[in-house]
């Protein structure tokens, strides 16, 4: 039984983590747009081959 | 919006008499108009040629860009030296246009970031550089094709988000907590039979004590707030037995921990938290929309407008500008006051404010209205009303008093919970009260047993039975192109006895077709659609549509208000109104039409009708089926509503109505006790969708209108009207059944719990079989909807 002593913080903290990450997200704004961000990853990007349009 | 992008067409080229750009009908090859050329030369020049295929609808037609705006005015500085313009994106028909618009700006030397959110329709845009650039920006998205509106930034950071990020970090924090203490719960439970030791079992109530108090403590906050204003004006809500169970346990639970007890109801109280706050924030999702929408109005009527003064024209908001001042107003701009015109011919086109389809012509001493746009040639307009005063203004107070109205409306889920929090309360304390007196507990057990009591009634399934409904229904009616935006709207609409329609846009398509015409009118057909083709009058437009292979002729000279001219080969060709033909009375039958004369010959006359939608006569038979009353409104003349009426077989129906009478009729069927649905798309609408039951708009409608609608259909289908009818009547049914459902569970639930006989084991299963119960059943609606399906 002493294992739990070990298992359970290390499950808290693999949780906190989680949660971090999501409180995290949030703030980012990752949540923002829901609808878009669905459509947007279908586009191809057209930034790169932009930028080196605009360099040379 | 979305489902539409995924289809991305393959790619398109430019159609024979179709305008690439835009889709309007024109000569092959060929622009419609300067707009929409320099908005496809941008975009081949940005090297987003791509635009063109991933898009689902046509782009908008761009208007010739707008005179310089002093953007600079709205530009935030940012801390770090760059700076920040937030402005409404409007036209907007899809996630091709998101693409479109952030690509084409992010190509832009200096900007660091441009962010279009597809739900507010705002787009934000940081810079390194001075804030003077912020014009040049917003010209690139106007010079695409879409109009940009200033947003005021004291209103960017409405409470709105703010509370939905507070909810969505409090339910991560209550569903960590939860699933934790769920873990070491099960454990003790099953260590209840198995001989967990009394050590172990404490140890294991003081983690879920550790985690629980400060996770309640954080995600219990908005139902505290609540529970508290509450109570200090005296009221009682679902929040306040919420706080009072979810606090109550946690306190007992503790004393418990203290003396060792078997029994901790930490994971009962996180967990009911968890399942309000997922239903408490699915419905802050579903009203998000409608106070969107509100900031939207206010940045429409605050549209700059060109300013004639003595020192040249200044460019500023409609809203502060004086009556008797002079306004430019270019063609193709969408006239910004109430005022006379002073100088110039054109016509405007003023359909969205009176439903009448052809335009007017206007000449000097003409009246013109704020929400008109000027087709033809500038104005010079002298404002005699601005803001509140205008015809618009007006619409918009009649818009608030729409509003205030509907907010009376009280919400079933509102209804059960008014009288449900007192009896929850009063079981509570005489369950304490009868363990305490006629039963021999001591009182630590009787308050065991009323907090119980408060944690098994606490209203977990019906906090979900509704906004689960509605979220099922909201994303199925999505899928059949139907936006749903006011979170009340499937309720009121569940009810409906009487389907009001406009006529322009709504029941018809709201555009001009040519009636075919005859043996003469056809030899004459390629001729005059040349000439029509250098016009973007509506009915040229309709002529041209008629005869898609006419190439543009030469030397065609434009008559604002009038016509059009041409040097022919047997002298001087005219198309436009009777009088500019030389007709001297023009027929009357309901009709629009174009003559057309030549030297020596009788004129011509081009007829033209607004057809209806491909559906609307199925639409209708099957609404009258259903034994509802159909009624038709509309601002347009008598003989043409007449004609739409008879032809779809409405015999109750009125013309030439105003705004106002528009709602007053809607008020006077409400009085007689009738539940509407107003169909309708035009700014003349708005009043009147407002003050019914509940609201359609069709997506081609006005930016306000859209706004005031409950929902707001795709296509070309008026099917949409049934569905949407539906779908909001079979998702009444199975919130009553929810509701139903969550009150038999309480009737078995709540004497098992009086009997102290509910053990943290029972509380949970209890608690989260009925969520799930609440939960399926609301899926039902969504699966219906796909074998319906063929």
């Amino acid at each position: 039984m002493t294992i739990l002593l070990l298992l359970i913080p290390a499950a808290l903290l693999l949780g906190l983590i989680g949660v971090w990450a999501f409180l995290w997200a949030i703030g980012n704004g990752q949540f923002n747009d829901l609808d878009a961000e669905g459509a947007r990853v279908l586009f191809d990007d057209a930034d790169a081959r932009l930028r080196e349009r605009r360099q040379p | 919006m979305t489902a539409q992008a995924l289809q991305a067409l393959p790619a398109r080229p430019a159609l024979a008499g179709a305008c690439p750009h835009c889709g309007a009908p024109s000569a092959a090859g060929e622009f419609c108009c300067t707009g929409c050329s320099t908005a496809y030369a941008l975009i081949r020049g940005l090297g987003l040629e791509q635009y063109y295929q991933l898009r689902s609808n046509a782009a908008p037609v761009a208007a010739d860009a707008d005179a310089d705006v002093d953007w600079s005015e709205f530009v935030t500085p940012l801390p770090d030296g760059r700076s920040r313009l937030s402005v409404l994106v409007g036209d907007m028909q899809c996630a091709a246009c998101l693409w479109l618009i952030e690509h084409a700006l992010r190509a832009q030397p200096g900007m660091t970031s441009a962010q279009l959110s597809s739900a507010t329709r705002r787009l934000t845009m940081e810079w390194t550089g001075p804030a003077a650039d912020a014009s040049r920006f917003v010209q690139i998205v106007t010079r695409l094709g879409y109009r940009c509106l200033p947003v005021d930034e004291s209103t960017v950071q409405a409470d709105g988000v703010a509370g939905e990020r507070e909810l969505l970090r409090a339910m991560a924090v209550a569903g960590f907590a939860a699933a934790n203490i769920m873990l070491l719960s099960v454990s003790v439970w099953s260590g209840h039979g198995d001989g967990m030791g009394v050590y172990t079992r404490d140890l294991f109530h003081g983690i879920s004590a550790l985690i629980a108090i400060p996770a309640i403590a954080y995600a219990g906050r908005p139902f505290f707030r609540s529970a508290f204003n509450a109570l200090r004006h005296g009221r009682t809500n679902m929040d306040v037995p919420i706080s009072i169970g979810v606090t109550l346990a946690v306190v007992v639970s503790m004393a418990e921990v203290m003396r060792s007890g078997p029994h901790a109801y930490f994971d009962a109280a996180i967990t009911l938290l968890f399942f309000l706050l997922v239903g408490r924030f699915l419905d802050l999702r579903a009203r998000g929309f409608a106070r969107r929408t509100a900031q939207q109005l206010l940045a429409w009527t605050n549209r700059p407008v060109a300013v004639l003064t003595a020192a040249g024209v200044i460019q500023r908001p409609a809203s502060r500008v004086a009556a008797g001042e002079r306004i430019l107003v270019a063609a193709g701009e969408r006239i910004g006051v109430d005022g006379l015109v002073q100088e110039g011919v054109s016509s405007v086109d003023a359909s969205l404010l009176t439903g009448e389809i052809l335009p007017q012509s206007v000449a000097p001493g003409a009246m013109v209205y704020a929400g008109a746009t000027n087709l033809e040639a500038p104005l010079t307009v002298q404002a005699t009303a601005v803001g509140a005063g205008t015809l618009v203004g007006e619409m918009t107070r009649l818009l608030e008093s729409a509003e205030q109205s509907r907010s009376r409306f009280v919400r079933l889920a509102e209804q059960v919970a008014r009288w449900y929090a007192p009896v929850v309360h009063v079981t509570a304390l005489l369950s304490f009260a009868g363990w305490m007196l006629l039963g021999d507990a001591d009182w630590r057990s009787a308050v065991l047993i009323a907090a119980a009591v408060l944690i098994i009634t606490c209203p977990c399934a019906l906090a979900l039975a509704v906004p689960a409904v509605q979220v099922v229904a909201s994303s199925r009616l999505m899928r059949s192109g139907i936006l749903v935006k006011s979170a009340t709207a499937l309720e009121r609409a569940s009810a409906i006895d009487t389907v009001i329609f406009d006529k322009t846009g709504t029941l018809t398509i709201g555009q001009p077709r040519l009636v075919p015409p005859d043996a003469t009118g056809q030899v004459l057909l390629p001729v005059v659609a040349a000439m029509a083709a250098r016009s973007r009058h509506p009915l040229c437009r309709a002529l041209v549509a008629a005869c898609p292979d006419a190439v543009p002729a030469d030397h065609v000279q434009e008559h604002p208000g009038q016509g059009l001219s041409m040097a022919g080969a047997d002298g001087e060709y005219r198309l436009g109104n009777a009088g500019f033909a030389g007709v001297p009375v023009s027929a009357r039958d309901g009709c629009s039409e174009l003559w057309f004369a030549r030297p020596g010959q009788l004129p011509y006359r081009f007829r033209f009708r607004d057809s209806l939608r491909s559906d609307a006569a199925a639409v209708i038979g099957q609404l009258r089926d259903q034994g509802r009353r159909l009624v038709i409104l509309s601002g347009d003349h008598a003989d043409a509503v007449a004609e739409v009426a008879t032809a779809l077989g409405i015999d109750d129906w009125r013309a030439g109505l105003t705004p106002k009478a528009k709602a007053d009729f809607i008020l006077a069927l409400k009085d007689q006790g009738r539940r509407i649905l107003m169909v309708g798309d035009g700014l003349n609408d708005a009043a009147a969708l407002g003050f019914a039951d509940a609201s359609l708009s069709p997506a081609t409608g006005m930016d306000i209108t859209q706004n005031v609608a409950d929902a707001v259909f795709q296509g070309e289908k008026l099917g949409a009207v049934p569905e949407f009818l539906g779908v909001a009547e079979q998702s009444q049914r199975l919130c009553r059944q929810n509701i139903g459902f969550s009150l038999v569970y309480n009737m078995f639930a709540v004497p098992l719990a009086i009997a102290g006989m509910v053990t943290p084991l029972i509380a949970a299963v209890a608690m989260s079989s009925s969520s799930l119960v609440v939960v399926a059943n609301a899926v039902r609606l969504g699966l219906s909807a796909r074998k319906a399906r063929p």
